[in-house]
């Protein structure tokens, strides 16, 4: 599969341009690295990858359709900061089921505790919720992976074990990885390439 | 002698558990550590762990719950909760990690000379600014008004002016791209280098090991181990403890290995040395004797068998 983001504009309302004229595309498998400064719209272009925002010029395809309005999106995005993406009223159990379930075996490599599943968010460290999360958007029906900062508020220990099962889940299921990192070492570490938003992007940004 | 010195530091929370039956949770215990004048120590441990706790004991600022235990000197002098309280935005300063800390209701300006000393506030206050490369119409905006990059220079501008001989400033790094991330630390470092004792508490030890003269990495409430910078080099032989080798190998540009398993969250969940379920040297004796701190190569480690 291939999902491709094509001739991208992004501005809020009739403000100057975010993003303009970005292609960017993303094979099954793939893992691909998006670096640059801060403010120049690596969450935005993630966040219009994944279906949550919408772009005022171009679209994302996926395999040249574009994306689901409904149902299960085959897109996944993780957040930076798991606190604000959970349901801080919603049982463990029941966060990690929202979008479908996900198997055994990447919660198991993901380290997920079975005393975990019946408590609240606010009981777990940040470093546990996040492994909720990544486990939450590896179901069987992703075939994409947007990690924006995932692991930048984890230690390095947290961070190898969290990408070591992704990286195991993508080798089994084909996924592709966009890894939006301000992190030169983990870019290097986990990428077959890296693009540059800079160099992408014709906004007013660049 | 140490300008900021604490010794066997206990931190519990008193919790109701359903009803009136409380439980106490130790979050931090039996830790040591110390920083001298010109120096930047940074206490390196994974978010959620307990080590901003570490960074209000010092300045006073727990919540009511909390019941601490251990001494923390200042100048050689035993600091009790009325000297923190005259002490702190004196003598002591927080950068904090983001500006929810800042009156969200008063311009930053005002803020900033409130914790000024010395005859004219403004007039180090704009100072200030100047050397921060903030430009004079920002003391007059709110915190929301911000940026990223501005919001950063402010909270180091209120340490900078109180004059503070002790600035321990709370993850100050994350999320920054490489342009910021180096201005931040080259800050810590100026202030190291005009005497002040620093404590820079982090979750990433690659920024820590830019900017820092020693390192203590705190695990499960306490620090396992206090390093020179420079240990933490090839593979990781100069550690002492497996932990901190293992954070090292961990890093994308050290192989990436995972250590697994977990720490625990509380201090007292397991028997022996915290580190132990997931060591891989663990023996008998680690089950059942927590190591006490001793002086190993010109550091500080508790490992039954570092050596």
């Amino acid at each position: 599969m291939r999902l491709e983001a094509c001739n991208i504009g992004y501005r809020y309302e009739q403000g100057p341009w975010v993003l303009r004229g970005v292609n960017l595309d993303l094979n099954s498998g793939e893992v691909v690295g998006l670096a640059g400064p801060s403010g120049y719209g690596k969450t935005t272009l993630g966040r219009i990858l994944a279906g949550y925002g919408q772009p005022a010029e171009g679209g994302v395809r996926l395999d040249g359709e574009p994306l689901p309005q409904t149902g299960y999106c085959p897109v996944q995005l993780i957040f930076q900061h798991p606190e604000s993406a959970v349901n801080p009223r919603w049982r463990m159990r029941d966060i990690l089921r929202e979008g479908g379930s996900p198997g055994a075996e990447v919660c198991g490599e993901l380290g997920l505790r079975p005393e975990w599943l019946g408590r609240w968010p606010n009981e777990l460290s940040g470093g546990e919720l996040q492994r909720f999360c990544v486990a939450r958007a590896l179901t069987a029906q992703t075939r994409f992976l947007i990690a924006d900062e995932m692991t930048t508020m984890l230690d390095a220990v947290t961070q190898a074990q969290i990408w070591q099962a992704v990286l195991k889940f993508s080798r089994r299921h084909e996924l592709g990885i966009l890894v939006i990192s301000h992190d030169q070492n983990l870019l290097k570490r986990l990428c077959t390439r890296v693009v540059d938003l800079v160099e992408l992007n014709r906004g007013s940004c660049s | 002698m140490p300008v900021l010195e604490v010794n066997d530091l206990s931190v519990a929370f008193a919790q109701y558990e359903s009803g009136l039956r409380r439980k106490e949770l130790t979050v931090i215990s039996g830790l040591n550590v110390s920083v001298g004048s010109g120096e930047i120590l940074a206490v390196v441990g994974s978010s959620g762990s307990g080590k901003s706790l570490l960074a209000h004991a010092i300045l006073g600022i727990l919540p009511g719950n909390a019941r601490l235990a251990g001494t923390i000197r200042y100048r050689g002098e035993t600091l009790t909760p009325a000297r923190q309280a005259e002490l702190r935005g004196a003598e002591l300063a927080l950068v904090p990690q983001a500006v929810t800390f800042l009156d969200p209701l008063m311009r930053v300006g005002r803020q900033v000379r409130l914790a000024a000393r010395g005859s004219d506030p403004t007039a180090a206050q704009r100072a200030v600014f100047a050397r921060y490369n903030l430009p004079p119409a920002v003391e007059k905006l709110y915190p929301f008004e911000l940026s990223g990059g501005m919001a950063r220079r402010v909270l180091v501008s209120t340490a900078v002016v109180s004059g503070a001989q002790v600035v321990i400033a709370d993850e100050p790094t994350p999320g920054l791209d490489e342009a910021a991330l180096r201005e931040t630390l080259g800050f810590f470092r100026e202030m190291a280098d005009a005497g002040r004792a620093v404590m820079l508490i982090t979750h990433d030890i690659e920024a820590a090991l830019r900017v820092a003269d020693r390192i203590a990495v705190f695990y499960a409430g306490t620090t396992i181990e206090v390093a020179r910078a420079e240990d933490f080099a090839d593979t990781g032989e100069s550690l002492r403890h497996p932990y901190s080798q293992a954070l090292w190998r961990a890093l994308p540009r050290n192989g990436f290995i995972p250590l697994a398993g977990f720490q625990p969250a509380n201090c007292n969940l397991v028997a022996g040395c915290s580190f132990q379920p997931r060591c891989p040297r663990a023996a008998t004796e680690c089950a059942k004797a927590e190591p006490p701190p001793r002086v190993l190569r010109g550091g500080m480690v508790r490992c039954h068998y570092a050596s």
